[in-house]
């Protein structure tokens, strides 16, 4: 087994190990997985498949590298609600990681392996040298920075969750779900890669890729699309915010269930002394602005994954709420 | 002999095997705290028990535990201290998301957002645990102490909250519930039964709480229809606090002075009580004071039954709109249970006066009352709910830790 791993790493190239994904085990470096030529992050053996999405979840403004993997010979499943069913062996992996002097300095990388059992998510941080990356059950907090458009540098705590932290977004009825792989929510250029190469087969005979749904030029869509993918991993109806009674996914249709009028049942603190989620055309009345737009612990949505303020996340939602007519909904 | 001698074998044999598979994990604290004490409640197993040595442990993120048949155990309230001051991310101090859990002897303080968390759980078991805001009251304190939502089989015995902005131990959404021995000071509410099926409050000391005890039942959440809860045998005095709760939360609209406080659920009996000192009232029974859009919500009180309960000072200084004026009309003071009229079938039987406001229905307000003496509009029927029971097992286990005096008493 040593020597075989030995003579492949002599040739250069990287194979999956199959049994690390399936295996009940939690594997200690990422390096054991094989997904990346040398153990390094930003090359990909040739079994994993890059994709990008239309929405992306907010994180402190890191840059994001997604990768599928799928076994040789399996493929994955597009179910009518746009779920992606992935095969056992199946991995989802993610790393975070910001420009620093040129260079892309890689701070965590996220895989969610898909078991026999069920989906489990795990945390590995890279070291220093870039070259090999620990897992860290707990979760860590790492100090750095990174340089926005402007030049200007912003510091940043960044926090790597841990792994129950992982299940709070990812937790769907309990049980840990992909998030961002949607059909809906996958670029178009990922998800004719997907199709085209075998690994993703459409389903049923109503089902088509919609390519319009989000980042057009419909604000209300924008909105929802934006809500859909930074809040409503928790807020929805199996999700782990589901006793607010405030549900952010697409395709609830409720005003009041999505905020318009609604009370904060246990808010506390975090409702900054507000009656509303959201009070139509007074974005600066509604708790869901106040919270986006705090760092603060307790106050700050999300909960976990930002530790500062996506301000162009909260211009889409604040200009959401500003042209609403606040006549459609009667007061309450 | 001989069979006591093979009974001691077989019993040896069962805690042998137990132990092979249940482990203890001994944390302490240190710089790495965090870390270590996260990682322990990930990787404990089923039956295991994660015992924390005494003295503080300085934390910079939430915990949380998602593994089934986990106790947390720590030396005592005064002694294991979880201490949140630091916090910087993550709502809870702690945050527990899997079933059969017994978390007993330690303390939670000062945690950005609400104290320990059980969510979705079934058989949670919150023993000797202290959770505290050690500044006092303060609006920028966490909401809740002690806050099982959407779980069932829910035992809170012998905790202590101290300082929540909201209640102190709210129970949310959830099914067969008690709280009793415990001590709740310094919250907005000092306990909370809300949109819940099935609770007994008893032998709670509740005070220096904006209100001592509640019962709610609010709209547009999943659970409704708040039922069967039982308030009995507690000390609910000086209940004084300034409301401290940020504006928007629904208790903030709690009176100061508030003894127990009963807003549009089902079944509710509050008996046995010695209630003293509350400045607006020892017992308010009212409908929901918003106006709502949920057509499967019922906004008023129904069935709820008070007596046998003793009472003492009230009314003397009331705290809400047009109370001033209402104590003028009743001759200086509020009588000691007040009822705004907006429910069904409501039966009071202790001995002193109660007044209703005869509003005509829930969301008008008050400002168009006009009290008169109450009258039940139907005969007294006594009590009718069954104590609630745990499973036995969550019996013995809180047993277990209990010291001969404590047994003995």
């Amino acid at each position: 087994m040593i020597i075989g791993s030995l003579l492949i790493g002599a040739v250069e190239l990287s194979r999956t190990a199959d049994d690390k994904i399936t295996s009940e085990a939690f594997p200690r470096t990422l390096s054991e997985f094989g997904f990346f030529e040398n153990g390094n992050g930003l090359k990909p053996n040739d079994q994993l498949i890059s994709y990008d999405l239309k929405s992306p979840l907010f994180s402190d403004y890191s840059e994001k590298l997604r990768y599928i993997y799928i076994a040789d010979g399996k493929f994955a499943r597009a179910n009518g609600d746009g779920l992606i069913d992935f095969p056992v062996g199946s991995a989802i992996i993610k790393t975070f990681a910001y420009p620093q002097n040129g260079n892309m300095k890689l701070i965590e990388t996220r895989v969610l392996l898909r078991r026999e059992e069920e989906w489990v998510a795990l945390p590995y941080v890279w070291n220093d040298t870039q070259d090999e990356a620990v897992l860290k059950l707990a979760g860590k907090r790492l100090k750095t920075h990174y340089v926005d458009d402007g030049g200007k540098t912003h510091n940043i705590n960044y926090a790597v969750p841990n792994k129950n932290q992982c299940k709070e977004c990812h937790g769907l009825n309990n049980v840990v779900t992909p998030i961002g792989p949607k059909i809906r929510n996958l670029a178009p250029e990922s998800l004719e890669h997907l199709l085209s190469s075998g690994k993703l087969k459409l389903e049923g005979k109503d089902i088509h890729p919609k390519w319009d749904d989000s980042l057009t030029s419909d604000l209300d869509r924008d909105a929802r699309a934006y809500l859909d993918i930074n809040c409503a991993h928790c807020h929805n109806r199996q999700g782990s915010a589901s006793n607010s009674g405030l549900f952010l996914n697409y395709e609830e249709s409720d005003p009041v269930a999505y905020g318009i009028y609604k009370r904060p049942v246990a808010a506390g603190r975090g409702s900054g002394g507000l009656k509303f989620s959201i009070d139509p055309a007074k974005p600066n009345e509604s708790i869901i602005i106040h919270r986006m737009k705090s760092a603060e612990a307790g106050v700050a949505m999300p909960q976990i994954g930002r530790s500062i303020v996506h301000d162009e996340g909260v211009a889409l939602i604040s200009n959401w709420i500003e042209q609403m007519d606040a006549d459609k909904y009667s007061a309450q | 002999m001989k069979y006591i001698v093979s009974a001691a074998l077989i019993s040896g044999l069962v805690l042998s095997a137990t132990s092979a598979y249940a482990k203890t994990i001994n944390v302490a604290p240190g710089p790495n705290a965090q870390e270590e004490l996260q990682e322990a409640l990930i990787l404990a197993e089923k039956g295991d028990v994660v015992e924390l040595a005494a003295g503080k442990y300085v934390l910079t993120d939430g915990l949380s535990l998602d593994v089934d048949g986990v106790t947390i155990k720590g030396q005592g309230d005064d002694k294991s201290i979880l201490d949140f001051s630091n916090q910087q991310a993550s709502g809870d101090g702690l945050l527990v998301t899997s079933d059969d859990v017994f978390l007993t002897g330690f303390a939670v303080e000062n945690s950005k957002g609400d104290g320990i968390k059980a969510k979705g759980a079934d058989q949670i078991i919150f023993s000797k645990i202290r959770v505290e805001w050690t500044a006092g009251p303060d609006e920028k304190n966490g909401a809740y102490g002690i806050y099982p939502v959407e779980s069932k089989n829910v035992l809170v015995d012998s905790v202590q909250v101290y300082g929540a902005s909201d209640a102190g131990i709210y129970v949310g959404q959830s099914q067969n519930i008690i709280v009793r021995y415990s001590i709740v000071k310094n919250n907005v509410a000092g306990i909370e039964i809300e949109n819940s099926y099935g609770a007994d409050v008893y032998f709670n000391v509740a005070t220096e709480n904006t209100g001592g005890i509640l019962v709610f039942d609010l709209p547009d959440i999943p659970q409704q229809g708040g039922k069967d809860v039982r308030v009995f045998n507690n000390y609910v005095i000086n209940n004084n606090t300034k409301n401290f709760a940020p504006e928007g939360n629904i208790v903030g609209t709690v009176p100061a002075g508030t003894g127990v406080m009963v807003m549009s659920s089902r079944n509710v009996e509050v008996f046995e009580n010695i209630l003293d000192d509350n400045a607006t009232s020892n017992i308010l029974v009212v409908g929901y004071p918003n106006q709502t859009k949920d057509k499967n919500y019922n906004p008023r009180p129904i069935d709820v039954r008070i007596f046998s309960n003793r009472h003492g000072n009230a009314g003397y200084k009331g705290d809400f709109p047009g109370s001033d004026a209402l104590a003028q009309a009743l001759g200086g003071s509020l009588p000691p249970i007040l009822y705004d009229g907006t429910g069904e079938n409501i039966q009071i039987s202790d001995n002193v006066p109660a007044i209703t406001l005869n509003i005509s229905e829930a969301g008008r307000p008050l400002t168009e009352a006009m009290p008169s003496p109450f009258a039940s509009d139907s005969e007294f029927e006594g009590q009718k709910l069954k104590a609630i029971i745990m499973p036995t097992q969550m019996e013995d286990k809180v047993a277990s830790t209990l010291s001969l005096k404590e047994k003995a008493q």
